[in-house]
């Protein structure tokens, strides 16, 4: 590997490394969040370090060339961190929905009796 | 316990969603005819004036700050319910395609105590009532779903006419409700959370059964409930080992 794209490699995933943790202390992206990027960041960062360590996964896996397990493990990483985020966004959904309820429920509360107010009185 | 006693523990719900051209006259039949029992119209984000005409008709009106789906809109009610003390509460949806009259059946089965939950069908008495094609097999392909899982004849699962009691209330409120769609899914998973399920035929006026499944969401209505049935059965064989 060319020392060009290697020092390439490392600058990208440092900066990336220092965007993220950047961002966690402006407290833009919370730490549940961030782990994942953290951790991606770290893997370039290594792969960009030590080339061999892709040459020797791509060997065990019986790849044949390594980018094809950088496009792999790339895509695998896209499918699994957008699951993450439809369950944190389903999650979202739930609480929402429940807060609106609950807000609409306290809000005919306030507005007092209404017309008509034969509460049988709790149990 | 006599018939009024039911009636003044009884919340009649009403989740509406742009329903202002009807929802007065419904309420108003209502509380004439159930003066003991209070109304209660939940408005899901309603971009007309159907909770202002749902108060001139003597409801009481929850509002939803904007539209949750009408699982969402009932699930409401049942909170409410539950935490005003309610014994029992029914539902009918609000576009007029329910006889507010046949509340009285409801209420008389509820006072029975045979069943947690009520299903009105409109399929178990006359069945006059027209449908395409494609809805009716849709129809029918869930109540035989629905069916087989309770081992119990279930003819109209996607009825809007229900009653139930506190258990079901508690159940409905703080397991899981559909936010969408709440039909078959809701009756598999009473089910496998030990409600008894009845069935009563109602009349349906067909004429304003718009309805709120309407064109482009057939698919996703049959993909959701399919989904949400079969996970409902593996939920409750999962809690049935661990407990």
């Amino acid at each position: 590997m060319p020392f060009i794209q290697k020092l390439l490699a490392a600058v990208l995933a440092s900066a990336l490394l220092i965007f993220i943790i950047e961002t966690v202390r402006r407290r833009k992206l919370r730490e549940e969040y961030a782990w994942l990027w953290v951790l991606v960041g770290i893997v370039i960062l290594t792969l960009a370090l030590w080339p061999g360590l892709l040459w020797t996964i791509t060997k065990l896996l019986g790849i044949e060339l390594p980018v094809n397990t950088v496009f792999f493990f790339g895509l695998m990483f896209m499918v699994f961190i957008n699951l993450h985020f439809s369950v944190k966004i389903s999650e979202l959904t739930n609480q929402v929905k429940r807060l609106a309820q609950e807000i609409s429920i306290l809000e005919g509360g306030r507005r007092g009796p209404d017309v008509n107010s034969e509460h049988p009185g709790e149990e | 316990m006599n018939h009024s006693d039911v009636s003044s523990e009884s919340l009649i719900l009403i989740p509406v969603y742009n329903e202002g051209a009807s929802i007065r006259e419904l309420v108003g039949e209502i509380r004439e005819f159930f003066p003991e029992s209070p109304v209660l119209v939940v408005d899901d984000g309603s971009r007309d004036n159907s909770a202002a005409e749902a108060r001139a008709g003597g409801a009481m009106v929850l509002r939803h700050p904007f539209n949750l789906g009408d699982g969402a809109a009932r699930q409401t009610g049942f909170l409410y319910a539950l935490r005003h003390g309610y014994r029992y509460l029914v539902h009918l949806d609000g576009d007029r395609q329910h006889c507010p009259r046949e509340i009285a059946l409801f209420l008389e089965f509820l006072d029975r105590r045979e069943a947690d939950l009520i299903v009105g069908s409109r399929f178990l008495g006359r069945c006059s009532y027209p449908l395409s094609p494609g809805r009716r097999a849709g129809m029918r392909i869930f109540s035989l779903i629905c069916s087989l899982v309770l081992r119990q004849k279930i003819t109209d699962p996607t009825s809007g006419f229900r009653a139930m009691n506190r258990r079901a209330l508690e159940i409905f409120t703080s397991g899981y409700y559909p936010q969408h769609f709440p039909d078959a899914d809701v009756i598999i998973s009473s089910h496998f959370r030990g409600l008894r399920i009845r069935e009563i035929p109602i009349t349906v006026s067909p004429g304003w059964s718009a309805g709120l499944h309407r064109g482009g969401t057939v698919f996703y209505y049959i993909y959701k409930m399919l989904l949400s049935t079969f996970v409902s059965s593996l939920r409750f064989r999962r809690r049935r080992t661990n407990f």
